[in-house]
């Protein structure tokens, strides 16, 4: 059989294609080889990852703890229906009206406040719509309906488009279908570009908009109102209900964030950057209190 | 288009700086798609060989499907693993989704079919009579085989060239079931995407760019050996 | 007599169809065979059953004297029996691999590869291409590889499956000669199967006749081509002229057939008033101006030319005897007797050169 590898250009390739295998599977296998309960699911939104905020404060939780955190960056809903199946052992979202169902299902347990940040309604500094300082959410997004001025939604069930759907309610409009409503389907991020390019209004998180306010071409034109309070939970998933999840490390996971040392790290978070905390601590207190 | 120039600054910016992240991740790229090409080359190529030279009941029908899944959309496979690897999957207890483990299982998926489906052909388009004339040359089975698939080198590299250059460039499965994890399963492509939610356009670009130039020097490989084959 | 292959009771059947069914036949040592017949007659498939690459669904094979019935048998008789194809079926790399690839599967030491493989280049005249690519060749010299490599394994009996028939006819003409000195000099049995007359009367010392599966005639070359053993192996073989008649007398031997309103001496052993064939090879017949009283031959007729049919290095003349003769001329006698159609002429042949058979009415 050495006779048909004669050819040494064979060999060659045989053997490069056999240490990438290698290098591969022993990376891989190596990183599998950590027992297993030292991997904790978290489920959050894309949101809360693109702020940036989960990549300072997870590897401070992984040196302390040991634990190894896999954030899987999903919609509110998704986040949820995830936990819903117990595939995630942690959740930090914020879609209050969905978590409390959540809850009500015995999904989760120590639903636990985190943080809170606000949402603000953003457009075109010519605000043809004309809804600048207005104080109530619902009024300005009435007032673009009635102009007929371009809105884009995100359309995805996530957190913000919960909210979103929660103040078109309150003006009892419903603007689905209408020439001027656009759901686009797509993350924050994205979402704001598309209002930028097409001159348009959308609701996004504070965050968000500040870390790419440079490139668009939109202006803050409604923010305070309580009803755009966007407000982030902590959700153990019941590790009796599912067995499988790792109710340990989500209790691990969930008690860090609420920790002092980790609020005082939200506190200051994204003020070197964008002149303002893109944060605002809150464990401990009780909702009715945010804001003000 | 400034947009553009700006993303090829940025590329270079990126990899000159050997900038840790970027290389980690461009790093987990060829490793995860290199280990899936070559389980694909190895399925792939004995599957597809042992399907063109043997005759059995049903040989058409399984043709069709090699041929069907050549063209399986990648974002499908991924739904299919991650159903079949979370914890109420029925191989849950494996405990791999969201690992650099799943997505390679899942690329693999994605290439050996295409990999399977250019093997079949080329040996099927080999002359009908060589078989029979390596085996009078005294040849035991595996000797023809080994001769045969030599002599397949061409489509056969063709075909690896495919199969990687459908998982390098895969995004939807490799989501699904790496999860996008920072340090751990972000790769290129995921990386990619997730720069454009975020609306980092310039760092999308950047990476577009050296996913591009990450194929094409792999392919400039392969086709040298490619093409070595074809002046002898 | 000694025998290298034969097989006996072999049936191969394939979809349902019977395509072989032969009840004895048998290989001489050192002789070269010819396997002919008509496409589809199963020399193909003959060939690879011999070759140990088919297995037939009944029957069996002897090489040497000893039966090849298993798999370890079949695998042990390839190790003498070589295969030659239609086509050149060379892979893509140097001359010197392609001879050398059946050596290699025998996992020789490369000193001994190379002696073989020399001298097999050297016999086809073909060391000159040994680093060549095998794809830059052109089809003589691919031929001549294929016939090489098969030759560097040193066999006792090659089989070839109508090796030549790609090949443009200068090419096929000094390939053949070249390949009937070699087997000449190195006494290999050689199987070949033809479906061209002259390569089977040039290489060939006997032959096999094969229709729809089966033999219809065996013997040396001589035999079939003189004594075709029916009309259609006749007619295969190429005796032009296959007339109708009854035998009218026999005396010793000498017989007298009426064929038309004229009578044919011949030799043979059939009894008055059987219906028979002459056969008569086109070669055998003599066309000249007007009866020559000098000739040895019985039979002599006054013919008219119907017509000439220019062949490709004489004329085939269909003549009209009372009943039609096939003569082959050459252009120069054509020429010197001033032939065309309607012309003249004496047609004369040696009984001794017609061949009878029986005819079933």
């Amino acid at each position: 059989m050495m006779k048909m590898f004669k050819n040494s250009k064979t060999v060659a390739v045989l053997i490069a294609a056999f240490l990438l295998f290698a290098l591969g599977a022993s990376d891989v296998l190596a990183a599998n080889a950590e027992p297993k309960q030292k991997n904790i699911i978290l489920a959050t939104t894309t949101s809360t990852q693109d702020s940036g905020l989960l990549d300072v404060l997870i590897p401070i939780f992984e040196k302390e703890t040991g634990y190894f955190v896999k954030t899987i960056a999903v919609g509110s809903g998704q986040a949820m229906a995830m936990g819903q199946k117990g595939e995630a052992d942690v959740l930090l979202v914020h879609s209050p009206d969905a978590e409390k169902k959540f809850m009500e299902a015995g999904n989760g347990v120590n639903r636990r406040l985190v943080m809170h940040n606000d949402f603000i309604i953003v457009g075109p500094s010519a605000d043809p719509a004309k809804i600048k300082g207005l104080k109530s959410s619902a009024e300005a997004l009435k007032t673009i309906a009635k102009a007929g001025a371009l809105f884009s939604s995100r359309g995805d069930n996530s957190g913000t488009h919960a909210k979103e759907k929660a103040l078109w309610k309150q003006t009892g409009i419903t603007p689905a279908g209408q020439k001027w409503y656009q759901e686009t389907g797509l993350g924050m991020g994205q979402t704001l570009n598309v209002a930028s390019e097409k001159k348009g209004y959308t609701l996004a998180d504070r965050g968000t908009y500040l870390a790419l306010k440079k490139n668009l071409g939109l202006d803050v034109l409604v923010e305070g109102d309580a009803a755009l309070l966007n407000i982030y939970h902590v959700i153990e998933i019941n590790g009796t209900k599912w067995p499988k999840v790792n109710a340990a490390g989500g209790r691990a996971f969930a008690d860090f964030m609420v920790s002092k040392k980790t609020q005082g790290i939200i506190k200051t978070f994204g003020v070197d950057k964008f002149g303002s905390p893109l944060f605002f601590p809150d464990a401990g207190k009780k909702v009715e209190d945010l804001g003000k | 288009m400034e947009l553009i120039v700006q993303g090829i600054v940025k590329a270079f910016e990126l990899l000159l700086s050997f900038d840790p992240e970027v290389l980690g991740i461009t790093w987990l790229s060829l490793k995860i798609s290199g280990t899936a090409t070559f389980i694909s080359l190895f399925f792939g190529v004995s599957i597809g060989t042992a399907v063109a030279l043997t005759t059995f009941p049903g040989k058409r029908l399984v043709i069709s499907l090699i041929n069907t899944g050549m063209g399986l959309p990648p974002v499908v496979v991924g739904l299919f693993v991650t159903i079949m690897i979370w914890r109420s999957g029925p191989l849950g207890f494996l405990e791999i989704l969201y690992t650099p483990y799943a997505m390679i299982i899942a690329q693999a998926i994605i290439a050996t079919p295409i990999v399977m489906g250019i093997s079949l052909a080329s040996i099927q388009n080999l002359p009908p009579n060589l078989r029979l004339q390596i085996l009078a040359l005294g040849a035991s089975r595996m000797q023809m085989v080994w001769v045969l698939i030599k002599e397949s080198k061409l489509p056969l590299l063709a075909a690896v060239m495919a199969g990687f250059g459908g998982v390098i460039s895969e995004v939807g499965a490799s989501i699904m079931v790496g999860g996008n994890i920072k340090g751990y399963s972000r790769v290129l492509t995921t990386a990619t995407v997730m720069e454009t939610g975020k609306g980092n356009f310039d760092i999308a670009i950047a990476l577009g760019i050296i996913l591009l130039i990450l194929a094409f020097l792999v392919n400039l490989l392969l086709t040298h050996v490619q093409q070595r084959q074809r002046l002898r | 007599m000694n025998s290298i292959m034969t097989v006996q009771n072999l049936l191969v059947r394939r979809g349902g169809v019977t395509v072989l069914d032969i009840e004895e036949m048998s290989v001489e040592a050192g002789r070269v065979l010819a396997l002919i017949g008509p496409n589809g007659a199963g020399k193909s498939t003959l060939l690879l059953t011999m070759a140990g690459l088919l297995k037939p669904d009944r029957g069996r094979i002897f090489y040497r004297g000893v039966p090849v019935d298993t798999g370890a048998r079949r695998s042990e008789m390839r190790k003498s029996v070589s295969v030659v194809f239609q086509e050149s079926l060379l892979l893509n790399t140097s001359v010197y691999k392609n001879v050398a690839l059946g050596l290699m599967f025998r996992r020789l030491t490369t000193g001994d590869i190379r002696k073989n493989v020399e001298n097999a280049l050297a016999y086809f005249g073909i060391s000159a291409l040994a680093g060549r690519s095998a794809k830059t060749l052109s089809g003589g010299e691919a031929k001549r590889v294929s016939l090489a490599r098969a030759f560097a394994l040193k066999p006792e009996l090659i089989l070839l499956d109508e090796a030549f028939n790609s090949l443009d006819p200068p090419t096929r003409e000094t390939l053949i000669d070249d390949l009937r000195h070699i087997l000449e000099e190195t006494k290999i049995t050689a199987v070949l199967a033809l479906h061209d007359r002259e390569e089977t009367l040039r290489m060939a010392q006997d032959v096999v006749v094969l229709a729809d599966g089966g033999i219809l005639q065996s013997g040396t070359t001589a035999q079939i081509f003189n004594q075709p053993a029916s009309e259609f192996v006749a007619g295969f073989v190429g005796t032009e002229t296959i007339l109708e008649g009854t035998v009218r007398n026999n005396r010793n031997g000498l017989l007298e057939i009426a064929v038309a309103d004229k009578m044919i001496e011949a030799v043979g052993d059939f009894l008055p008033g059987k219906a028979v064939f002459c056969c008569i090879r086109p070669e055998n017949i003599t066309v000249s101006d007007a009866p020559q009283d000098k000739s040895s031959a019985r039979n002599v007729f006054e013919a008219k030319i119907q017509k000439i049919v220019r062949q490709a290095f004489f004329y085939k003349m269909i003549l009209d005897c009372g009943f039609v003769v096939v003569a082959y001329i050459t252009v120069s006698s054509c020429e010197d007797l001033r032939l065309c159609e309607g012309s003249s002429v004496a047609v004369s042949f040696k009984a001794t050169a017609v061949h009878v058979m029986p005819r079933e009415r």
